[in-house]
């Protein structure tokens, strides 16, 4: 099937095809997607994330001394707090459906994934908002170096990596306080390395994670003061990661920690590692190695400029040549969905967050991936068998008969939703199919489950 | 239609895979894969093994671990009168003295030293040695298993949830399922949907797993729910059928922080899972194996969080009315300081594959030379640890 470049940069690198507004037409368009991702006026800062926690806390601990209205005023406080993740997947799905070119949208899916953090109690959830507005959304077309830095040193991952509770064995706070059991926890800094950085293939060793882990100690985050790093909590002395020595200045310096960051996303392993991680996320599950090599070549040469690296993506043949490789993960399912279906952003932000939640979210669960909660650092699955398994597909199959009636006053005629979704790249099997539904809902339906929608 | 479909699809399959081995080029198909059940448990985030199965005994542990250690005087439940079980586990000990509750207390799978969870979940469900980089390791021990039972069908075994399994993933036949999906189509959108993805074998198998799996658990009394015990419900309704070989997950074990209150909920999830294994297995549960292992131990020494960082040797857990259980088998490598792995975690005296691979052997047969070449290929069964009543 020979594809326009149109019709793939929506479907392949964005989320798809919209009644409301044409494809990019040129690669230029799509890469100015990604300046169109930084932070809106709606972004959540780290000050009120930490307001958030204090009030929480505050409430929480009064609400034993206030009686009943204390007790009321905090459960209303958390069940406000409980939505914010759903208001949050219902602007980001309003961006995505509106988006001109949604490939930063996409980088922001791609990478708030690549340093996954997970926000467990009601009180974190505006910490992680800010995480993504702040560590992931202004660094999208810069140097991975700033991503790193910002993000591996962010509050959000320091609670979610447990390192706001690493102290140095060694360090003035543990040798003053001999009784309270502080050590080290190696968490962030063995994800920095095997995950977001060198990947666990590389040339490290245990002895590398442990060094890491020390010179990263200082690093912490108490919603109470604006402190994030603590000399005191830092473990004397300098550390070797991957044979260079790092710090050993007295008092110790956040700027050494910022320089180790530096160097492991400069690593030519880093550049390979993440090339590849790209080129599986937008083009095929098992990646051509002339694409990867591509990939990999500017990265290094342009000392992991972002920017660069896209350009490469957004205009390799393999776009083309490996169209349909992938399986929309369920995020990317659900927005191209109410993209095709020419849902504006404005009647998705008017949505009850209940809805959104009963609606939207479940549907999200469902399919295998709950919002902003999977299991593990690692992220999500990359493979299309992870995805359409029979529970994931029988997911998708209900949302495609039950959704777009709630969503929509009047349900467009099948045939045309299968222009309007898919342009020219419908196959000869669904052609055949649409038309003979039995109903519009059915019709509808047989678009949005087919495989040709569910792939790019 | 769909039913018959899947089975004419299954035995296509099977025919495949036992022609291309050449172990089983010689096997029948006639035989029934019989009675025996067996259900493993992947116990995903590392499961700290001296705080489940607390060697209290040991006057170490109490060094290692001051506030994690608790022992019979501070509520875990001797068993023996040198290990305790952690109280979060206290629903499973009228198990332990019925004798359906056992457990290996040093053990681990061959990875070593990079201690992530992914790469040691992969080899743990692989079952292959450290030989091959993670990635080129392909499918898992539970489904080599199946391709050397004579007689398994697809219904055979069942991974359920809605994680994959690696463990029965690979080339012979196994359904999957997690309890609480639902699926509603008229016959005319069944019918031009089967169509839409005839040539996309993804597609295609999936759709038709699902529908097979719906039509069977139509009835809302026997859906349940996807929680641990829901898991362990729905295993049971399948196991009481034709399948003999289950697996799922429960997650939650990486307690590098507060460990007392993350531990325990992994606890409660494994408990519930496996009660309900029993009372939905009812008179199965008696020719029924439960293994429940972990990718690897966590550190000896708790850590500064109250917590336990990722370690090497831990402990499995064995239930079942089919094993010789009350009883912990296997040695006890100590904790002083030269005892331990690398100078911070227990240190396994044994491979986690051993243990399932005399399991395999007692419940379905297969011989010692196919469990050492095939399904677990390089593994050293050693003697037999007798797990098995």
């Amino acid at each position: 099937m020979s594809v326009s470049f149109p019709e793939l940069a929506a479907i392949r690198l964005g989320f798809g095809l919209s009644p409301l507004m044409p494809p990019p037409e040129t690669p230029g368009e799509v890469l100015d997607s990604v300046a169109a991702a930084a932070p809106g006026p709606d972004a959540v800062t780290l000050d009120q994330a930490r307001e958030t926690m204090n009030r929480h806390s505050a409430l929480g601990r009064n609400r034993m001394d206030s009686g009943s209205e204390g007790q009321a005023e905090f459960r209303a406080l958390n069940r406000e707090l409980a939505l914010i993740p759903m208001v949050e997947l219902q602007q980001r799905l309003a961006r995505a459906v509106d988006a001109p070119a949604g490939f930063g949208e996409r980088l922001v899916q791609f990478w708030s994934d690549h340093f996954t953090t997970r926000s467990l109690a009601t009180n974190t959830h505006h910490l992680r908002l800010a995480f993504i507005d702040e560590a992931i959304r202004p660094h999208l077309g810069g140097r991975f170096e700033a991503m790193l830095i910002a993000a591996n040193t962010h509050p959000m991952m320091l609670r979610y990596l447990d390192q706001g509770r690493s102290i140095g064995p060694n360090s003035r706070a543990a040798r003053n306080n001999p009784n309270r059991k502080m050590g080290l926890n190696e968490n962030l800094a063995r994800e920095t390395i095997e995950l977001h950085t060198l990947g666990v293939d590389a040339g490290y060793d245990q002895d590398d994670v442990r060094q890491l882990a020390e010179l990263l100690t200082g690093l912490v985050f108490r919603p109470k003061t604006d402190e994030l790093f603590l000399k005191n909590w830092a473990e004397p002395g300098a550390e070797t990661v991957l044979g260079r020595s790092y710090g050993g200045e007295e008092p110790a310096r956040i700027e050494d920690i910022h320089a180790v960051l530096t160097d492991l996303a400069r690593h030519p392993d880093t550049a390979r590692h993440l090339a590849r991680k790209l080129a599986v996320h937008f083009v095929a599950d098992e990646p051509s190695p002339a694409l990867v090599d591509d990939l990999s070549a500017i990265w290094r040469e342009s000392g992991g400029d972002l920017s660069q690296v896209y350009a490469v993506l957004v205009s390799h043949p393999d776009l083309a040549a490996r169209f349909r490789q992938k399986v929309r993960q369920p995020f990317d399912y659900v927005a191209s969905a109410l993209r095709a279906l020419g849902v504006p952003g404005q009647a998705i932000l008017a949505i009850e967050p209940r809805r959104i939640r009963n609606d939207l979210g479940a549907a999200l669960a469902r399919m295998g991936q709950p919002w902003y909660q999977p299991v593990g650092p690692d992220g999500w699955a990359e493979p299309a068998a992870d995805w359409i398994t029979p529970q994931g597909l029988a997911a998708r199959i209900e949302f495609s008969l039950k959704q777009p009636a709630r969503l929509l006053e009047t349900l467009p005629d099948p045939r045309d939703f299968l222009r309007t979704a898919l342009g020219s790249t419908a196959g000869e099997a669904l052609n055949w199919a649409v038309p003979k539904a039995e109903s519009a809902r059915e019709g509808v339906a047989m678009v949005l489950a087919s495989n040709d929608f569910n792939r790019r | 239609m769909l039913s018959r479909r899947l089975f004419l699809k299954s035995t296509a399959l099977i025919g495949c895979s036992a022609a291309a081995h050449p172990l089983l080029s010689s096997m029948s198909f006639a035989a029934a894969p019989g009675e025996n059940r067996l259900v493993v448990i992947i116990l995903r985030g590392a499961m700290d093994g001296l705080d489940v199965l607390q060697p209290y005994g040991d006057p170490e542990l109490a060094r290692l671990r001051p506030t994690l250690a608790m022992g019979p005087a501070k509520g875990a439940l001797d068993l023996d009168g040198f290990y305790a079980l952690h109280p979060g586990l206290s629903a499973l000990y009228p198990l332990w003295q019925a004798g359906e509750l056992g457990f290996v207390p040093a053990v681990s799978t061959p990875y070593r030293d990079k201690r992530s969870h992914f790469d040691g979940q992969d080899l743990l469900e692989a079952g292959t040695g450290n030989d091959l980089p993670v990635r080129f390791r392909q499918g898992g021990w539970l489904n080599r298993l199946l391709q050397a039972m004579p007689g398994a069908i697809s219904e055979t075994a069942y991974s359920v949830g809605v994680e994959e399994m690696l463990i029965l993933s690979g080339k012979a036949p196994a359904r999957s399922w997690a309890p609480d999906a639902e699926l509603e189509l008229s016959p005319q959108a069944q019918l031009l949907l089967d169509h839409v993805y005839h040539e996309d074998a993804l597609f295609r198998d999936a759709a038709a797993e699902a529908n097979q799996i719906a039509a069977d658990t139509m009835q809302p009394e026997r859906r349940s729910r996807a929680d641990a015990a829901g898991l362990g419900r729905f295993a049971a309704t399948r196991l009481n059928g034709e399948t003999r070989i289950a697996s799922f997950s429960v997650a939650g074990w990486d307690s590098h922080a507060n460990q007392p209150a993350v531990i325990g909920k992994a606890m409660t999830r494994l408990s519930d899972a496996i009660l309900a294994l029993r009372e939905g297995l009812g008179a199965n549960w008696g020719r029924t194996t439960v293994l429940a292992m972990t990718e690897f131990g966590r550190t000896a020494r708790q850590n500064g969080s109250n917590g336990t960082d990722h370690g090497t040797g831990g402990a499995m857990l064995m239930a079942g009315g089919a094993i010789r259980g009350g009883r912990v088998i296997g040695d006890w490598p100590g904790l002083g300081e030269g005892d331990l792995y690398a100078g911070r975690d227990l240190m396994p005296l044994r491979d986690v594959r051993a243990h399932a691979a005399w399991a395999m052997a007692g419940l379905y047969g297969i011989p010692r030379n196919q469990l050492e070449t095939s399904i677990f290929p390089g593994l050293d069964m050693g003697d037999d640890p007798r797990i098995l009543a």
